[in-house]
């Protein structure tokens, strides 16, 4: 058994309206608002890298957990952006978290990065102990701030989140998951060079598809319909495509919980950045399902449910 | 074939709104501004509705549903 038992998220300072983008890439903040739903999103600053904004969360969440370090069984970080392949930013956090044994792996897997990192942990965690996942993304210096890369430019942001997955109590307990691995369409999404690439008609088109078809076999397979739980928590890539998924699952636009009109899509980082968000504005213990699901690159996607601990 | 296009005109003016859309055969409906990203995955679930066809997601391109002609010939292909 697993729980998620604390979350943790940490965002840049600088924030950068739809304004300073348009002027760039040659559109309106108003175009920008309308096919994203975002109004703002945060760019990290020189000296910030996928490694310390992932240091900061992992703080962060180890700090509301009150665990220390030491504690961590694994630790798992997702991020399609880290500067280097390998050794990816993992290796470098658990040093910074004084941890020279603890096993660090990297989940280079933008946007569903992290959503795989808790389903891994679920499954790893009874084994070694309490697994700290990590999302981490410096996406805004893989975007080209032009009229030619407006499509990508308009709808990143960094940041990054964090969960603790205990094996003995939590928030919630993780219930089952789903996850999914289609290659034959991975040339519509991928990072290559540094540079994001996305034929967006595309992505959004098996996306739309994807998505709901894993919550539906989930949700079924767990004798649950889809208005049973308290929130949906998705990957917050485009707010209309969250809309879309909603709508597919016949499920108020309300229950999916939103934050990218403030953050953009920070790709791996967003679902435990949005979970950390969603957590915090609790004021009594969770009592119905909850449901995680995100989207990426590979193309990868899945969906995971959490019951009440 | 002709009655086929017509359900097919039906379905892409139903799922976009624009009753008086009418496209030529080989007209790109990206660039004319027919269907942008999200109508476009409205369209593909209108036609498995329509035709009850199943679109399998080996075929969720937007390459395969750019213009009427190509439209037309996928249905076809899977009613065959």
């Amino acid at each position: 058994m697993a729980f998620l038992r604390a979350f943790g998220s940490h965002l840049p300072a600088r924030r950068v309206g739809n304004d300073e983008l348009a002027a760039l890439t040659g559109v309106t903040p108003e175009w920008i608002l309308n096919v994203s739903g975002i109004s703002e999103r945060r760019f990290a600053a020189d000296d910030e890298t996928v490694a310390s904004l992932g240091l900061a969360a992992a703080r962060n969440c180890l700090e509301k957990a009150a665990v220390a370090p030491e504690s961590l069984g694994m630790i798992l970080v997702a991020s399609g952006s880290a500067p280097r392949f390998t050794p990816g930013a993992a290796s470098q956090i658990a040093a910074e978290l004084g941890l020279t044994e603890t096993p660090a792996l990297d989940i280079p897997v933008a946007s569903a990065g992290s959503l795989i990192g808790l389903t891994l942990a679920s499954q790893l965690a009874p084994k070694v102990g309490p697994v700290l996942v990590i999302g981490a993304e410096t996406m805004s210096r893989a975007v080209d701030r032009t009229p030619e890369g407006k499509d990508t430019a308009i709808l990143f942001g960094d940041g990054a989140g964090a969960c603790l997955v205990d094996p003995d109590s939590g928030l919630v307990r993780i219930a089952d998951f789903t996850l999914h691995t289609d290659g034959s369409a991975s040339e519509i999404l991928k990072l290559e060079a540094g540079r994001i690439h996305m034929q967006g008609l595309n992505v959004i088109l098996q996306a739309s598809r994807k998505i709901p078809r894993a919550i539906k076999t989930l949700l079924e397979r767990n004798s649950l319909a889809p208005d049973a739980p308290a929130v949906y928590l998705m990957h917050q890539a485009n707010l209309n495509l969250i809309k879309r998924v909603a709508d597919t699952l016949k499920v108020p636009h309300e229950r999916f919980f939103t934050n990218l009109e403030r953050y953009g899509n920070t790709s791996a980082a967003s679902l435990l950045i949005a979970a950390d968000e969603w957590f915090a504005a609790q004021t009594k213990p969770v009592s119905a399902p909850l449901v995680f699901a995100a989207f990426g690159t590979g193309l990868n996607w899945g969906a995971l449910l959490a019951l009440p601990a | 074939m002709m009655e086929s296009h017509a359900r097919v005109l039906s379905v892409l003016r139903s799922v976009t709104g624009k009753a008086e859309a009418d496209p030529g055969e080989d007209e790109s409906l990206f660039s004319s501004g027919i269907l942008d990203s999200f109508a476009l995955a409205d369209f593909v679930s209108g036609l498995e509705e329509e035709f009850g066809v199943t679109v399998p997601d080996s075929d969720l391109s937007a390459r395969k549903f750019d213009t009427l002609r190509k439209v037309d010939a996928y249905i076809a292909a899977k009613q065959g």
